[in-house]
């Protein structure tokens, strides 16, 4: 009997074992695919257009952030055929000022909240901050998950936790950051993919980038495979948000081998796959122009982020 | 004058045959009866082996060894019964003395291995990868053991002993003419705790025995000490059919504490080799 | 309410992921130009390439396009005498003179030597069995070269493996070897052989004799001693005569079960020893607590690696009741995403079927499905116009009765049954003559060693299927074969010892 359907508490999802051999042999294959040509070109474009650009500094100035966003919106500043990136990601209090700056322009404006990057916040400060975010115009909620209490074994909490954050997004989109160098294991990064996707996240993030090991393409596996799973369970597809530790164009397009392969075509668009990461663009930029013009290109043509 | 009995699945029976061959004592006088085994008893006995080898071979080796040690004491406990019979049958008494001490002495020696050559062949090998990788020694299963003529206690028990204390299970073809000291000893072998089907001897013509032990695909090991070419030829023909492990071992003289060694277990061993991941 | 149910949980376990749209791959094929191929390939005697006694000569095929590679010498009788008595001529005269270390060294330098051309072994291996780049170059060679590197180190230390017995070589080995990893099986015959102290004479099989020969090549560059490793080129007949010869001690084969059967019997019959490996058709055991996806991953590397013409091959996949639907659902998405195709080409998982004999027997078992009414599952996917090619394959609604189930197929195909208990699963992967490997999945150790230890096979994969390593012995049970390679295990075959 699913309790489920009876109203009562609701059942954590089953526990699902991970081998950590085995998905890093998995995640090593993918690595062995070479990209050539064409399909070079289609992925370094597609990486772009995934990429959430990315400043969670306390020396976040507007100005800072507004020379992001205008990285945003001009990412090679001469060649208009570079497509432009997802999204930006920033503090609540920068939100309002990106989104004056991306008004119209289709790129989203993340914000990080929930006592980012620790969560060790009061739960209702954390609430607050996540409405507040909301109000300020964020259109997607980057929260991370009480690693503490997960790793105490309350994962009841955690899902509560969850459900209530995403209440208090309304029509934002939840990424839930699970913070995969904290948990230690495959199988925790498993349970806890299951237990965000169950409580309604829109999409499952591995770290904050103030972690190390941030994002890893094993770890970034698990949580594709979970994702997977939960679609053929439920019907309902949820996005995936590698994010930290991917600095350049090769490994980045590894990663996409890995959603290819795992989840298959749908999921190569922005809606359901984004890279959290500040370098990576300008690296993807640069082999497109590698591509374009067949000659090895220097940083010093490239605008910072 | 009586007939001695084939041992088979732990009970002692006729030959389904019916037919016995008179044998005599060293002075040509008639001794006994042994059954003339045919093919069909030969055929229960192989059976009676393989279903008695997964029990025996997934008790502890402590155990295994306890039960060899019981076996030893059994032997020595009819010491005088065996000096007697392989007197009356070949021996001068100081030979059948010399004998009966070393059959003991062999169960008590493979006894003790059985808990210990799994320890000297068996490897933990260091894989260029995450694994956890290790061989270990299995017992392959069934095992058809060619006795020779002569030496009627200690040959039997040298061969058979390294068998069974490695956890198969076995077929004893015995001498044709001093069969009936291996007869007496399945009655030791009886008393000793040792599981029915671990040890089957069979008495009888071993012309008419030996091609279909060879020919059967339920035997996994084929152990030939009889110094008999046409024994061997048909073996070397034959024991392909289905790749049976054959050991052929050269006329010796089984008394010697040299014919003892592990490498003896080790003949009717399979090394298996498991991986598994290391990781959280 | 509970038929609801399965059908529900059916429709989850037939939804398809769109695998194949949006983005997909572009060649990227590995470049064959540094390959230079001889047109003709003479016997390797005693140091030098000479011609064949009877002047005759065949072709050697790339299954991929159909290409001649080159023609190579049909060795006979008279050039087993020539390469064996080179054999026993340098076994007494130099190879048993010569002391352990300084064999040793000589298989460090082969190793070294093949680090250094490891690129080009690899792509000649390719264009020669048809198995993908990727494999000849992570898997095939790399070993190839740890197993040169491992033997090396043992020449020395014999004595160490087998304390107080005084082992010894046995004189010259023959050795017969298959053509599914023509140079790792030359290197787990060679490199052993040679560290014992032994000569060899050598048959690769005549599709995929060219890799060998180019070590023949290696071999005088590193300064082996002519006549230490003999390769003789030719038909079955001539292995035959190489297994009766008077003047070979021993005799080591890897091949099907049905010659080894022979060479068996022919080697026995000769007074010589033997060890053989044989053939398999092992079950992949997966229990409902296990990692599915990790699982996933080893069924496909079990039965798909180098096309599955893989005598340890999980070639049966026994899945616990519970969770075939989802199970079989994975494998079918993960079919998707195999690309089968050019062995050059970095990006193929599945190349070609070795020959076209091959390619028929296999779809010879495929074709008995509307007669013995199995389902057969492959996935949409492109093959070459030329070349012989065989895509994944899936065979649904078998039992054990079914021949498809029983007998080897050596092909990339994989049948699966159910199962409820764990004795159930054991019993059916005991079921048959062969006992060469065989895999366990489960999160539970306890299980793991227990279904483990009743496997009767010489090999067994826990979670994980098909790794090999110079340090692991390797061989099979029952009619699998006798004798181990690898290890220290693998060195008694090359030894004899007094006890």
């Amino acid at each position: 009997m699913n309790s489920k359907k009876t109203g009562l508490q609701p059942e954590l999802p089953p526990f699902v074992p991970i081998d950590q051999v085995g998905v890093e042999e998995r995640a090593a294959r993918f690595r062995t695919r070479s990209i050539k040509a064409e399909s070079k070109v289609h992925a370094l474009r597609l990486a772009l257009q995934m990429v959430d650009l990315t400043t969670l500094e306390g020396m976040d100035t507007p100005g800072k952030v507004r020379q992001l966003c205008h990285k945003a919106l001009y990412p090679h500043g001469i060649d208009p055929e570079v497509p432009k990136v997802a999204a930006i990601c920033v503090y609540p209090n920068r939100v309002r000022l990106a989104r004056q700056i991306l008004e119209g322009s289709g790129i989203r404006v993340a914000s990080v909240a929930t006592s980012f990057p620790s969560g060790m916040g009061q739960p209702n400060a954390r609430i607050d901050e996540v409405r507040h975010a909301v109000e300020e115009g964020a259109e997607e909620i980057d929260m991370v998950i009480s690693r503490w209490a997960f790793l105490s074994g309350e994962y009841r909490l955690v899902q509560d936790e969850i459900a209530s954050v995403k209440e208090a997004c309304g029509p934002s989109h939840l990424k839930v950051i699970l913070e995969t160098g904290e948990l230690g294991t495959y199988d925790n990064i498993r349970r806890a993919s299951d237990i965000a996707m169950d409580a309604g996240a829109d999409f499952i993030k591995t770290s904050t980038g103030k972690v190390s090991p941030a994002a890893t393409l094993p770890v970034t596996v698990v949580m594709l495979e979970a994702i997977r799973d939960f679609y053929f369970k439920t019907g309902r597809p949820v996005g995936m948000k590698p994010a930290g530790g991917i600095r350049d164009a090769k490994t980045a397009l590894h990663y996409l081998v890995a959603v290819k392969e795992t989840l298959g075509g749908d999921w190569l668009t922005p809606d359901r796959f984004r890279f959290g990461a500040s370098s990576l663009a300008n690296d993807l930029i640069m082999q497109l122009m590698k591509q374009k013009s067949g000659s090895y290109q220097s940083a010093d043509y490239f605008s910072m982020g | 004058m009586k007939t001695r009995k084939l041992y088979i699945g732990g009970a002692f029976k006729r030959s389904e045959s019916e037919h016995s061959y008179p044998v005599t004592d060293k002075k040509q006088e008639p001794l006994a009866h042994l059954c003339r085994s045919s093919r069909k008893d030969l055929r229960n006995a192989v059976e009676a082996a393989r279903k008695a080898f997964g029990g025996w071979s997934a008790r502890s080796a402590y155990n295994r060894g306890q039960i060899l040690y019981r076996m030893a004491e059994m032997l020595e406990g009819r010491r005088e019964p065996f000096i007697h019979e392989l007197e009356q049958i070949s021996l001068t008494r100081q030979q059948a003395e010399a004998e009966t001490d070393a059959a003991i002495d062999r169960l008590v020696h493979y006894a003790g291995w059985t808990d210990k050559y799994p320890t000297l062949f068996s490897s933990v090998n260091p894989v260029a990868a995450p694994y956890f990788n290790f061989s270990i020694p299995e017992p392959c299963g069934v095992a058809g053991i060619i006795s020779p003529e002569d030496q009627a206690l200690i040959a039997p028990v040298s061969l058979m002993a390294p068998v069974i204390a490695g956890g198969n299970t076995c077929v004893l073809l015995t001498s044709e003419q001093m069969g009936s000291v291996a007869c007496t000893l399945a009655e030791v072998l009886h008393s000793s705790d040792l599981p029915g089907g671990v040890v089957n001897i069979l008495t009888g013509i071993r012309s008419e025995l030996v091609p279909h032990l060879v020919r059967h695909l339920d035997v996994n090991v084929l152990i030939l000490a009889a110094d008999d070419s046409d024994m061997k030829k048909e073996i070397q023909e034959n024991a392909h059919l289905n790749v049976k492990r054959v050991h052929i071992y050269e006329q010796k003289d089984w008394n010697k504490e040299t014919t003892q060694s592990p490498y003896r277990i080790m003949d009717a061993q399979e090394i298996k080799t498991t991986w598994h991941p290391v990781g959280y | 309410m509970s038929e609801n149910h399965t059908s529900e949980k059916n429709n989850r376990d037939s939804a398809r992921l769109p695998f194949r749209a949006g983005w997909s791959y572009d060649p990227a094929p590995e470049s064959a130009a540094s390959i230079k191929l001889d047109k003709r390939y003479q016997l390797f005697i005693n140091g030098k390439f000479v011609p064949p006694a009877g002047k005759k000569w065949f072709k050697v095929w790339n299954p991929a396009t159909e290409q001649v590679l080159a023609e190579v010498a049909k060795g006979d009788e008279t050039d087993v005498d020539r390469a064996v008595d080179a054999a026993r001529k340098t076994y007494r005269q130099v190879w048993s003179q010569i002391p352990g270390k300084e064999r040793g060294k000589y298989l460090f330098r082969i190793a070294r030597l093949l680090q250094e051309r490891a690129r080009e072994f690899a792509i000649l291996e390719s264009m020669d069995t048809g198995k993908p780049i990727r494999e000849s170059r992570d898997i095939d060679i790399p070993l190839v070269i740890a197993h040169f590197f491992y033997y090396a180190g043992w020449a020395d230390k014999l004595d160490y493996a087998f304390p107080g017995v005084k082992p010894r070589p046995l004189g010259v080995a023959g050795q017969i070897i298959p053509w599914n990893f023509p140079l790792l099986m030359a290197a787990w015959k060679i490199a052993p052989a040679l560290a014992a102290g032994n000569t060899v004479v050598i048959k690769p099989a005549s599709s995929t004799p060219l890799t060998l020969l180019k070590l023949g090549e290696l071999f005088s560059d590193a300064g082996l001693p002519p006549g230490t490793v003999n390769i003789l080129t030719g038909p079955g007949e001539m292995g035959m005569a190489l297994v009766r010869h008077p003047g070979v001690d021993k005799i080591a084969f890897t091949g099907s079960t049905e010659i080894g059967k022979l060479i068996q019997q022919n080697a026995a019959t000769t007074g010589k020893k033997y060890t053989l490996e044989l053939g398999g058709k092992a079950a992949n055991i997966v229990f409902d607590d296990a990692p599915a996806d990790q699982a996933v991953e080893g069924i496909v590397n079990g039965i798909f690696f180098n096309q599955g013409h893989v005598c340890c091959a999980g070639s049966r996949l026994l899945v616990q009741e519970g969770i075939s639907g989802e199970l079989v659902r994975k494998l079918k998405d993960r079919l998707e995403t195999l690309i089968v195709g050019d062995p050059l080409d970095k990006n193929t998982d599945i190349g070609a079927i070795n020959s076209g004999p091959q390619l028929e027997k296999i779809l010879g078992f495929l074709s008995e499905s509307d007669e013995q009414g199995f389902r057969i599952y492959q996935p949409d996917c492109e093959l070459p116009e030329k070349g012989h090619w065989c895509p994944p394959t899936l065979v649904e609604g078998v039992s054990q009765s079914h021949r498809i189930v029983q007998e080897e197929i050596f092909g990339p195909v994989l049948t699966i049954q159910t199962f409820r208990t764990p004795d159930e699963a054991v019993a059916l992967a005991n079921n048959t003559p062969y006992g060469l490997s065989g895999g366990v999945w489960t999160d539970k150790g306890s299980k793991i060693f227990k279904v483990s230890s009743r496997i009767r096979a010489g090999v067994i994969w826990a979670n994980t299927f098909n790794k090999f390593d110079p340090t692991s012995p390797f061989g099979g049970y029952k009619e699998s074969g006798m004798g181990r390679e690898g290890g220290m295990h693998g060195l008694s075959p090359y030894l004899e010892v007094s006890e």
